[in-house]
């Protein structure tokens, strides 16, 4: 099922298929399906329409970057990804459950075992280490002490952060910091990566090495959705979605959408 | 999430903001801290009042005659109708114990603060009572030298005296006062005993007494002709108090010329019915006990309530994160629950052990005793749980109320 050449891709013709099948739960390997999502808000009586009917499908193993200039309508889309909002329509698949659907204990419960998120300003807990910031997602899904200290531990070693469990995020490189949110993510094993403008605080290099760890964890399965306004960064994932105005604009593998901006 | 790492999380946050956990115990720790002074004060009063007071001024089995009651918080009109009622007289009292049974003791009693001095110390106004029948068995009184006035003594009013032992070492420094000279009132009477030291009561000695006969020259000076302050009657047993009791109402109903509709112009006082007038104190005392340290622990909550809410707005990112990645509503509200909660009792317990301190201070350093209730302390541990929980669950569910995404946003 895996496009020629690159391994895990979907391609379009697949993609229509399972996008057209309104109403329908899609196959296991579709992680991420979303039929016709608007969201709108309600600005003070004035409707604004954030997504204007977006259709997504990510297969499991995908590597895709969401890019698109602001008020393209992205970060709301990576809220509704993330399950950190409802969309006023539309269907959203996550791993074969219909989350759409789902009240807010519901869609904790989804965010905590299925999607790990990776932030732009780190979002760790200031004042607690960065084992003890690691162990939060398992805090909240219920895992014994002792063994969300194990994989607490392993998480952060997988990341090459084994010698500074014990440091506060304010001890730490801004490189480290994202590393340790990289292990968070990852620790509750979730379904997908989000990562929200991953690199937008660090330098050049840094973005390189966090970029490098991205890539790994790709090719060893992990499925990783990423969003940014920066072409260079989004030229990382094997797939880039482009939003503009609340519309998919385009949705190409890497090579066709380098060729595309580098003009 | 579990209550274990609840608390862990809210000892955690504590430890990071001390001075301003200190500052929001505060109300608490003084509230329960009253509660438990108050509190053990007014225990340590009332086993106090029922165990030594009562019983050393009227003692068991044994009830007093009076014109109205030795102690009690009476309004002004009840004073006016009692200094109104008759006066009890020796014939009274002679008519009282013809009437009693053979068991039964009785005593006539006067007193008053009458001038006393001896060859050796300057005159004093202290405590000078003339007494008759069996005054010293029901107080059960001995003596530590010399000996105590006799029934013959008694009934010829012979000048002799019986003092305490603080008027002894008073009058007689030094020396020993049996066969000395003390005039009491103008009048000379011979020292024959020192009583055995009584204690004190509320700082009070109760060593500082001179006893003569109601039939000596100290009657006339005590009380005006043929009237006494009062009697006392002892039986071998509570029935027989009861009964006796009962023998001597009718006694003083016929003497007085009450009608059957008219009431007692006279009382009889046990000590259980002294210490009614202790258990109306105590009444008003645990209310004070109550409202004060309420007042203090509604300030308590309020300062809990705001420091939370702080925390709540200060803390916003982080429940955004939180809830990012899969803290639930009831997780958010049980985080700051436990946090305000564990506040409270870390303030209550502090408070407990102040309020011991306070209380066993007080015992030490004035008459009032104080004993701590064992109660109190589980109430003011209780009190600061519950205070903590009221002062925490709207902070905690705003908190918990809080929009992931617009919380992420937050600074």
């Amino acid at each position: 099922m895996a496009g020629p050449g690159e391994p895990g891709l979907s391609t379009t013709a697949e993609r229509r298929i399972v996008l057209g099948d309104a109403g329908g739960a899609p196959e296991k390997d579709w992680v991420i399906v979303a039929r016709g999502l608007t969201r709108e808000y309600d600005m003070g009586g004035e409707i604004v329409r954030a997504l204007r009917g977006v259709d997504i499908a990510i297969r499991r193993n995908e590597y895709v970057a969401i890019m698109g200039p602001s008020g393209s309508g992205k970060s709301t889309l990576m809220n509704l990804i993330g399950c950190l909002d409802t969309p006023t329509g539309g269907e959203y698949w996550l791993n074969g459950m219909l989350v759409s659907d789902m009240n807010d204990d519901e869609l904790a419960r989804i965010r905590n075992r299925e999607i790990g998120f990776v932030f732009q300003t780190f979002n760790l807990l200031p004042r607690a280490s960065a084992l003890h910031n690691v162990e939060l997602p398992l805090v909240y899904g219920g895992v014994p002490a002792a063994e969300r200290r194990k994989r607490a531990a392993e998480a952060l070693d997988s990341v090459g952060l084994a010698d500074r469990m014990s440091h506060r995020p304010n001890e730490l490189s801004g490189g480290q910091r994202q590393r340790v949110a990289i292990a968070r993510a990852l620790v509750n094993r979730p379904s997908i990566l989000l990562a929200d403008e991953p690199t937008g605080n660090l330098d050049s290099t840094t973005s390189a090495e966090i970029m490098n760890v991205f890539e790994t964890l790709a090719s060893s399965g992990q499925t990783v959705i990423m969003v940014t306004h920066e072409a260079d960064i989004a030229a990382h994932a094997r797939r880039v979605v482009v939003l503009r105005d609340g519309m998919v604009e385009s949705d190409d593998r890497r090579e066709k959408f380098a060729a595309r901006i580098g003009g | 999430m579990r209550l274990l790492d609840a608390v862990r999380l809210a000892f955690q946050t504590l430890r990071v903001q001390k001075l301003k956990s200190f500052f929001t115990l505060a109300g608490v720790t003084i509230g329960v801290m009253f509660l438990i002074a108050v509190v053990s004060i007014v225990e340590g009063m009332g086993s106090y009042m029922e165990n030594d007071f009562v019983a050393k001024l009227i003692g068991v089995n044994t009830f007093q005659l009076r014109r109205f009651p030795m102690i009690s918080d009476a309004s002004e009109s009840e004073w006016r109708e009692w200094v109104r009622r008759p006066r009890i007289t020796f014939d009274d009292a002679r008519e009282v114990a013809a009437a009693l049974p053979d068991d039964a003791l009785w005593s006539v009693e006067s007193s008053d603060n009458i001038a006393i001095e001896s060859r050796f110390a300057r005159p004093r106004a202290l405590e000078a009572m003339a007494v008759d029948g069996d005054y010293f068995r029901i107080r059960n009184m001995e003596v530590s030298q010399g000996r105590l006035i006799s029934p013959q003594e008694l009934t010829l009013g012979s000048r002799v005296v019986v003092i305490g032992e603080e008027i002894a070492t008073r009058f007689f420094p030094r020396l020993s006062p049996i066969g000395r000279t003390l005039k009491v009132g103008g009048t000379s009477y011979e020292v024959i005993g020192v009583a055995a030291k009584q204690g004190s009561i509320f700082g009070m000695s109760m060593d500082r007494f001179v006893i003569t006969s109601a039939n000596a020259p100290l009657q006339r000076i005590v009380n005006p002709h043929n009237l006494i302050d009062g009697m006392k009657v002892k039986s071998s047993t509570t029935e027989g108090m009861f009964e006796a009791r009962e023998t001597v109402r009718q006694v003083m109903r016929s003497r007085h010329r009450l009608r059957p509709s008219q009431k007692d112009n006279f009382v009889m006082e046990t000590s259980e019915s002294a210490l009614e007038f202790w258990t109306k104190i105590e009444g008003n005392l645990v209310i004070a006990g109550v409202i004060l340290p309420a007042i203090a622990l509604i300030v308590g909550a309020m300062v809990i309530m705001n420091i939370m809410l702080v925390a709540v707005s200060e803390r916003t990112r982080e429940i955004g994160i939180r809830k990012a990645i899969g803290a639930k509503y009831r997780d958010i509200l049980a985080q700051f629950l436990v946090e305000a909660t564990t506040l409270s009792i870390i303030g209550a317990a502090i408070g407990v052990a102040l309020g011991i301190i306070i209380s066993q201070a007080i015992a030490a350093l004035s008459p009032l005793p104080a004993t701590v209730a064992p109660w109190s302390i589980v109430i003011g541990i209780l009190v600061g749980a519950g205070v903590g929980v009221i002062a925490g669950v709207y902070p905690a569910s705003r908190a918990a109320r809080l929009d992931p995404i617009v919380a992420l946003r937050a600074e």
